[in-house]
């Protein structure tokens, strides 16, 4: 056990695989970088943000390949390899870029095993950063989960931490279905204490980051923490509030959700995605049909406006959900009154 | 092909308004003031505008995510596209674009882009408006060697030779798309791809404006007269990191410095135009001294200017919704 970023908690993840299992390749553009270079330099990025850094050297070019900026081929190429043999963990870079080969995850990899009758696995992984925070702007920061959530046969992981990005990524690299695992873009430098050896966290199961009588808040990836944030400023207000990070928005784990809200009778939801079918959208009609009568009031949701994501600070900081909005939500599922934070 | 006096003039101050501009902002990227993600065009300036120079406001561009240089060709505003790069309500896209979406269409410029290979499709569409419409226009996509290999490039060549667009499809070579070599990323040949394609393959020196400008004009001369679609192979360095940022080990010691030293089209421009007595060296010393001024008034204008409201954020979504 030591701190780990979640940047490293990845690496680890990756690495602890590919020895554990000699099909495990990695592929995307500059996941080790350099290639075609001057300088000579190998694994001269490692990832364009740093996260494959050092496979190249440890697992050698058959195994972690560049590719050239043809997201169509190697996004299909790595879900016709892991319907042949091998179990791809393609990187994407920026979730945004899904626009170029949505083709190949949507009508091939996702339905193969379905189309051909049971006959066909995909082990296939697609790592990609997601999310606002970073002025990226508009094509550079959407939180696309609901996008691939809507689409079966694709299992979708949002991690929320160090600790859960390695154990949920080795869960998916194992997994014998299409994973698509979103590491948002604003927690790679984020620490906390991380096994070393490697570990699982099961898909489909939600994690309770804190329990609380009051108001179930149910947060994904980022928000996750800002939703503990907001719940410890109110339990000194004298709310208590239940957190919980699905960790999957598909599988999705209604039972957890469901029992909490029959608990609480209050729910917020926290999502950073585009509000229209969105997961606070998804989990609202779950709780409004299941749980009706649990319900003391309104579901609250807290998410961003239906606008592309902004540029200037100002406005990505009025985009984003945030502690304050958080706070004021669960406030106003108490029955307090509170001025509507912009 | 003799150039006018106004063209060299302007196209002078066109490639020093780029360098300026570029080598300002990598200052003050520096210093952390300057949001987001930002790459610079410095070096590649005789390319954009060589070609933009035999453009007019009706013709239309579309850029990449190294578009600095292709607005200031295409004549955005300067003070305007400064004020957006820092996120101001003055900025051409009013804050909400940033360095990587500015974009005018009064001037014909269709936008960087956040998306490799986002470009030629666009184009396809622009130049098929001009042939429906004919207003006599044509449609340039700037595109790296990177974007070279996308999918949607590719399908656009195809697309514009089976549509015989006016368009040209300027390929911006500078050898690198991010930390990877085109010696590794580009198979074949980009001329056999454009020939493939059953269009006319021309290349250049993209740092002798001179070079760039004599191939611009004969592409687009080809397609705005009916003819279809040409391939421009402009060969380039970039002069900074593939962003602000970025350490370039994957280059060779001295691999910029050299072109600095020996490809500076700014320089190459001044020697050309001063020993052929088409200008004199002092008037390109006025022009530096004004784009000086220009860029000096764009930062302090763009870091006074106001941030945007409140209700920037909800507007423009739709037209009508
Ligand atoms: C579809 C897509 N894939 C990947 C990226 C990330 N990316 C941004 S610029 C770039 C390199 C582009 O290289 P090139 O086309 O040669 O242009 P250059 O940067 O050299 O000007 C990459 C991979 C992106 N923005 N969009
Ligand atoms: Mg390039």
């Amino acid at each position: 056990m030591s701190k780990k970023s979640f940047r490293q908690a990845i690496n680890e993840a990756l690495r602890q695989e590919m020895r554990r299992d000699p099909r495990v390749i990695v592929m995307g553009e500059d996941v080790a970088g350099g290639r075609g270079g001057t300088s000579g330099t190998v694994d001269a990025w490692g990832g364009v943000l740093g996260v494959t850094k050092g496979l190249l050297t440890e697992f050698g070019e058959d195994r972690v390949l560049d590719t050239p900026i043809t997201e169509a081929s190697y996004i299909g190429a790595a879900a016709g390899a892991a319907a042949t043999g091998l179990r791809p963990v393609a990187e994407l870079m920026f979730v945004d870029f899904v626009g170029c080969c949505l083709d190949q995850i949507m009508n091939q990899a996702a339905k193969f095993r379905y189309m051909f009758g049971g006959k066909a696995r995909t082990p296939l992984v697609i790592r990609a950063m997601f999310g606002a925070g970073f002025n990226a702007a508009a094509q550079h920061s959407q939180a696309l989960y609901p996008l691939f959530t809507h689409i079966p046969g694709l299992k979708v992981v949002v991690p929320s931490s160090p600790y859960e990005a390695k154990g949920l990524l080795i869960e998916a690299i194992r997994d014998d279905d299409p994973v698509i695992f979103l590491e948002h873009k604003v927690m790679y430098d984020d620490e906390e204490e991380v096994p070393d050896e490697a570990y699982t966290i099961p898909f489909g199961e939600a994690n309770l980051t804190r329990e609380g009588d009051d108001v179930t808040i149910v947060a994904f990836g980022r928000m996750v923490k800002l939703a503990n944030e907001a719940a410890d400023r109110l339990e000194q207000q004298g709310i208590s509030c239940t957190v919980i990070d699905p960790r999957t928005t598909s599988p999705l784990d209604t039972d957890t959700i469901l029992d909490c809200v029959g608990d609480t009778g209050r729910l917020v939801i926290v999502d950073e995605s585009s509000p229209r079918c969105n997961m606070a959208a998804d989990i609202s009609a779950l709780v409004a049909e299941h749980a009706f009568d649990a319900l003391k009031g309104p579901i609250r949701r807290v998410v961003p406006p239906h606008t592309p994501v902004p540029f200037a600070s100002v406005l990505e900081n009025l985009y984003l959900p945030s502690v304050e909005k958080i706070e004021a939500a669960v406030k106003a599922a108490m029955g307090h009154r509170v001025p509507e934070i912009a | 092909m003799q150039i006018a006096r106004e063209t060299l003039l302007r196209s002078y101050r066109s490639m020093r308004t780029i360098r300026d501009f570029e080598e300002r902002l990598h200052v003050e990227f520096a210093t952390g003031e300057i949001p987001g993600f930002v790459h610079l065009y410095c070096g590649e300036e005789a390319s954009g505008v060589g070609v933009c120079a035999n453009l007019t406001d009706l013709d239309t561009i579309a850029s990449t995510h190294r578009g600095h240089g292709h607005c200031i060709a295409k004549g955005v505003e300067v003070a305007g596209m400064m004020a957006e790069i820092y996120g101001r309500q003055t900025g051409v896209c009013r804050g909400k674009g940033g360095s990587m979406h500015i974009a005018d269409l009064s001037r014909g410029m269709l936008g960087a882009n956040g998306i490799v290979g986002g470009g030629p499709p666009l184009i396809c569409g622009a130049a098929l408006s001009h042939k429906t419409l004919k207003n006599g226009a044509v449609a340039v996509a700037f595109y790296g060697d990177g974007a070279s290999n996308e999918g949607t490039t590719l399908e656009s060549l195809n697309l514009a030779s089976v549509w015989r667009l006016p368009a040209v499809f300027v390929l911006e070579d500078n050898g690198y798309g991010e930390a990877t070599g085109s010696s590794y990323a580009c198979a074949g040949s980009q001329k056999a791809r454009a020939e493939g394609f059953g269009m006319p393959y021309m290349e250049c020196d993209g740092t002798d404006f001179f070079a760039v400008h004599q191939a611009a004009g004969e592409a687009i001369a080809h397609a705005r007269a009916g003819n279809g679609p040409v391939m421009l192979h402009v060969h380039l360095a970039r002069w900074y990191g593939h962003f602000e940022g970025d350490a370039m080990t994957y280059r060779a010691a001295g691999e910029v410095a050299a072109a600095r030293a020996d490809h500076d089209c700014l320089t190459i421009f001044r020697t050309r135009v001063t020993e052929a007595g088409l200008l004199e060296g002092t008037e390109l010393d006025d022009i530096d001294s004004a784009v000086r001024d220009e860029i000096e008034s764009a930062v302090i204008a763009a870091k006074q200017a106001p941030l945007p409201e409140a209700a920037d954020l909800l507007a423009d979504v739709y037209v009508r919704y």
